[in-house]
């Protein structure tokens, strides 16, 4: 009778916590989008789509920005296929417009119109000229970075990790300029140079 | 003799740092002097005193101060009051941080209307707003106390559950969510060093900094207008004042800061 009894309040107490643990439990990503759509507004070009998250997104958040290896491939080669290399098979712009736009932290935000004040944040995150002694610490070095990515190959990729950072490294912090279209080509270009032309700072 | 070798010591550390290239450790010295000296001459003092004024002034329709307000103490008890929220409040069924709570007892006690007393929540350096004032106020009368945020209210673990998950989503054109910036300790943006908030060895002393002075806007900066901004900064759309997922995250960061003293209202770069 006493071990039944026992038993019993055992049930009911397994019972609570699986319920307090059901109840507790972490809402779905879904349900966090569905709370955003309610309590954030949309102000000027910050409209409410920029909550939803696509594929990239949604794995490198559920993840922690740890991907599964299986999955990893196959959406950098998708992201990949979102680069739109220039035309004119040219890589190189003006270094010296692209130092202004990796200076700026600028653009994209509710503050600014669509296409005003297009930064590239780069400084935010990167050590780029050895004189500019104002850098962030979250991306790597790109200090003399020709020598890092030498010759037309090197200037490929540039132009693309800047274009789509998560064809190269899926849940990068870095965001992707010309898929989100942040950046112009033009934009893009003119970064490319300021990392890789040897008349750059960032190469002195 | 000591003060000989004082000085030896010393003009040898000055040599050292004038023959060595800036370390980081040494930036990182120097802006805490840097800090040191912005808190020794700040203003917040004044806004304390400012928000004592508003919070015993009488105002909306029924002609009434905030001094009955209960911010989860019972009603008018300050001291230590902030150091307890966001936290769940039965009369209204909801988790509500500080300024959330300000204002509905601004509609509440004074009779004023939500959208009167929600127009202007963030001030600028000319004109302050009325939340920034009374924030201040409010919050010191916490300095010293324990912060000590309870989630044992269903929807108050609910509420941290949710601002755990806000702070890891990443959504908005550049890809980012809080933890891009804050979830790695030792990195910076530029020069501004950058806490790790979702670990209590980042979060405990950032978060018992706010709300804060910031000498660089001459302005006082409550913690909505912190989250607003990061949300500005993210590219995200605006975060709604006082809304559910504001005070998640407020919740999220402030557990996370639980056992550090409370110390503010802090003064900032």
């Amino acid at each position: 009778m006493k071990s039944k009894s026992v038993h019993l309040l055992l049930g009911g107490l397994a019972a609570a916590l699986l319920a307090a643990q059901l109840a507790y439990a972490d809402p779905t990503l879904l349900e966090v989008r569905a709370v955003m759509h309610r309590d954030f507004h949309a102000r000027g070009q910050a409209v409410m789509s920029r909550v939803d998250q696509d594929d990239v997104q949604y794995l490198c958040t559920i993840t922690r920005d740890k991907p599964p290896a299986h999955r990893v491939k196959e959406m950098e080669a998708a992201q990949l296929a979102m680069i739109r290399y220039p035309a004119d098979g040219n890589y190189i712009g003006d270094w010296k417009r692209g130092a202004k736009i990796a200076s700026s932290g600028k653009g994209m935000t509710w503050k600014e119109k669509p296409g005003q004040n297009r930064g590239g944040g780069c400084y935010n995150c990167h050590q780029l000229s050895p004189k500019q002694e104002s850098y962030g610490t979250i991306g790597p070095s790109l200090k003399h970075y020709a020598k890092v990515r030498p010759g037309i190959e090197g200037q490929k990729y540039v132009y693309g990790k800047i274009y789509d950072s998560k064809a190269f490294n899926l849940c990068t912090q870095m965001p992707r300029f010309g898929t989100s279209h942040s950046l112009t080509e033009q934009d893009i270009k003119d970064v490319t140079a300021y990392l890789l032309d040897p008349a750059s700072p960032v190469n002195q | 003799m000591l003060a000989l070798r004082t000085s030896a010591v010393l003009a040898a550390a000055a040599l050292a740092i004038a023959a060595a290239p800036v370390h980081a450790q040494d930036e990182k010295k120097e802006i805490e002097k840097y800090q040191k000296m912005l808190a020794e001459g700040s203003p917040v003092e004044l806004f304390e005193l400012e928000g004592a004024d508003l919070w015993k002034k009488k105002q909306g329709p029924k002609n009434e101060s905030l001094e009955k307000c209960d911010l989860g103490m019972g009603p008018g008890v300050l001291k230590g009051a902030y150091a307890h929220l966001p936290r769940y409040f039965a009369d209204t069924g909801r988790v509500m941080d500080l300024e959330s709570r300000l204002v509905h007892c601004m509609v509440t006690l004074q009779g004023r209307d939500y959208k009167e007393a929600t127009k202007r929540v963030f001030g600028n350096a000319d004109k302050p707003s009325e939340l920034e004032y009374l924030a201040a106020y409010v919050v010191g009368k916490s300095r010293g106390v324990k912060i000590a945020v309870s989630t044992r209210n269903p929807k108050a673990k609910a509420a941290y559950e949710l601002g755990r998950q806000l702070f890891h989503y990443r959504a908005g054109p550049w890809d980012f969510s809080c933890a891009s910036c804050h979830g790695v300790a030792g990195k910076r943006i530029r020069m501004q060093s950058l806490p790790l908030l979702d670990k209590p060895s980042g979060a405990r002393r950032t978060y018992a900094t706010w709300p804060a002075y910031r000498v660089s806007n001459s302005q006082m900066k409550t913690f909505q207008w912190r989250l607003n901004d990061c949300y500005r900064q993210m590219r995200f759309p605006e975060p709604t004042f006082g809304s559910d997922a504001t005070v998640a995250l407020t919740m999220f960061l402030a557990v996370t800061a639980n056992g550090e003293p409370y110390d503010g209202p802090g003064t900032k770069r």
